[in-house]
């Protein structure tokens, strides 16, 4: 029966996927159960959360339905840091079977904890992640998520071998080999970042390698937000489908949420992971469909139960029906983060806005990076964009009228004034895990 | 009657010019004139090189954008007034000249000048009628070192 619900052509149905299809009322059971026993197990075995409880005078017995989720304490980034390395652990070490770090810009990483049953979890989760964008057994799977402290690697690489794909565990990094391996390997899909895979496209063509011949027809991208436009391009010019999936190491690592055959919105694995918005200014809860912080409760994990963790990521979400079959609430994609906005001049900017406004002049997104810098007490911003064959003339007017409408696109969009500044191709350093978009110079 | 010329794209700053003439050098390809049109920001390289497919690879493959225009080459008398003529043969014609440069070389007592035209070919026909001499890609080369 659950295979005639997931019915796609493309995809298969792995036995996984089941709790994907759960009728509503079975699902809130089941949130319910989880999220009462995870409270109970983060206040008797982390210190920070039972005092924040006693604070407000909560016991675990306070949560008798979904709804009293909110009188719950926020958990946000600075508590992991100030608790480092091993503070909001409610496991004992000798039951964590695998430490994951991730690179926190400034000073000390963010250490998660996974016990046997959270890495099994977690290969259930990106397995349903992948049986989502329609991967099933004998896909051959290039994992060039990178392997080590970050939890792309791993987590997709036990999710595709759950599901019974063909992992390679490649990494990232390394382009010339990721396009020979995709080649003579006849990879089907590959998960990456975005921009890492736009990388790669503009790699193989330099090495005469046409994506869109090869069995390659699917592509998992997170990590990183990116726009629809991007997705078009990689599409495109590589001759796949792109699915957006969605996770992050504090809750468990990618396997949080995943598109599916619609490409309308991820369906958030809401059996383990709880969803919230909340107005970031004020941290209410904002009721469904309205735009605002993610909140997310880990409902199943053990060595490191996260209880209403602020996300900072911003997105909506959506209760209708998905045309896939699956009860899953889904969130919009993530277009932008709180932390990835920077303020200049007293506005606030995302990357992705100016990333539209490039799309929109040149029809494909071409490379750029934000240069934030200070200049007598005066913020300014530089935008650096890579000239591309498809703009470039031999013409100085031509090309003064192509900065002068990237110029001008971006500043109708921010409202403040951009230097814009055309660059060599391939001049802006290449990442081969998160793209660096914006370079704070400021108080350089 | 038309030459190719390869145009790339540089940022204005110290030291960029030099690596796609590198570029080119090792592979052995003579420059027979450039000219560099620059802004604050950035500048444009234009090349008439003998195998312009062959210096097109190799700085696509180093990794520059490179694109190619037609122009046209036209020997004048290197006396005062020799360039005004010519230009009011195009004036008159109504030839809109998007830029142009001198040959670095002169041939006896005629300059030769480079001519980047909206209409290359019109331009020619315009150039022959009023007798003037627009020098092919053959005979450009013929008299090169």
């Amino acid at each position: 029966m659950l295979t005639e619900l997931w019915n796609d052509a493309e995809g298969g149905f792995h036995p996984a996927s089941a709790p994907d299809f759960l009728p509503g009322r079975a699902l809130q059971e089941v949130q319910l159960r989880r999220l009462r026993a995870v409270v109970a197990r983060a206040y008797q075995n982390v210190e920070l959360f039972r005092d924040r409880m006693e604070e407000r005078g909560l016991t675990p017995d306070s949560i008798q339905s979904l709804e009293d989720i909110q009188q719950l304490p926020f958990t946000v980034k600075t508590d992991l840091r100030d608790t480092y390395p091993f503070g909001l652990f409610a496991s004992p070490m000798a039951d964590v079977v695998r430490l994951h770090a991730s690179s926190g810009t400034t000073g000390k990483p963010i250490v998660v904890a996974y016990t046997r049953e959270d890495v099994d979890v977690w290969a259930e989760v990106m397995a349903r992640t992948l049986a989502s964008c329609g991967l099933h057994r004998g896909d051959i799977l290039q994992n060039a998520f990178g392997y080590g402290l970050f939890t792309g690697g791993l987590g997709a690489h036990y999710g595709g071998e759950t599901l019974g794909a063909t992992v390679i565990p490649i990494s990232g990094g390394n382009t010339d080999r990721q396009i020979m391996l995709i080649r003579d390997f006849s990879v089907t899909a590959l998960c990456c970042t975005p921009s890492y895979f736009t990388h790669m496209i503009e790699r193989a063509r330099e090495l005469d390698v046409d994506l869109r011949n090869l069995p390659l027809r699917v592509g998992i991208f997170g990590a990183e937000p990116w726009t629809d436009g991007m997705r078009r391009h990689i599409e495109a010019e590589a001759g796949i489908k792109a699915y957006d999936i969605y996770g992050l190491s504090e809750i468990i690592g990618p396997g949080v949420a995943s598109e599916c055959s619609t490409q309308e919105g991820l369906h958030i694995f809401e059996d383990h992971f709880y969803p919230e918005i909340i107005d970031p200014e004020t941290g209410e809860a904002l009721p469904d469909g309205q735009e605002g912080e993610l909140v997310l409760t880990t409902l199943s994990k053990k060595a490191m139960p996260m209880i209403r963790y602020r996300t900072r990521d911003i997105t909506s979400l959506i209760t209708e029906p998905c045309a896939c079959g699956r009860t899953l609430r889904r969130m919009r994609r993530i277009g932008r983060r709180s932390d990835d906005m920077f303020i200049i001049r007293g506005v606030n900017v995302f990357p992705s806005q100016v990333e539209a406004a490039l799309l929109q002049v040149e029809g494909t997104l071409p490379h750029y990076q934000i240069i934030l810098t200070r200049d007598q007490g005066l913020d300014r911003m530089a935008v650096e964009v890579e000239v591309t064959p498809e703009v470039f003339s031999d013409k100085i007017k031509a090309l003064e009228e192509v900065r002068a409408r990237l110029a001008q696109a971006i500043e109708h969009i921010l409202g403040i004034r951009v230097e814009l500044r055309l660059v060599e191709p391939r001049s802006i350093a290449r990442s081969e895990g998160k793209a660096k978009r914006v370079i704070d110079r400021r108080n350089d | 009657m038309k030459l190719q010329q390869l145009s790339l794209f540089l940022e204005n700053r110290p030291g960029r010019l030099g690596a796609p003439l590198e570029a080119i050098a090792a592979e052995g390809i003579n420059i027979l004139t450039l000219s560099l049109a620059d802004t604050a920001q950035f500048g444009i390289l234009r090349l008439i090189v003998r195998e312009w497919d062959k210096a097109k690879q190799v700085l696509e493959d180093a990794g520059w954008v490179v694109n190619l225009t037609e122009v046209v080459a036209v020997d004048l008398l290197d006396r005062p007034g020799g360039l005004a003529e010519a230009l009011k043969i195009l004036e008159a014609a109504n030839l809109n000249i998007e830029y142009m440069y001198a040959f670095s070389l002169r041939r006896g007592d005629k300059a030769i000048l480079i001519f980047r035209f909206e209409d290359p070919d019109r331009a020619i026909q315009v150039l022959l009628d009023n007798g003037l001499h627009v020098v092919d890609g053959d005979e450009l080369m013929s008299f090169v070192p």
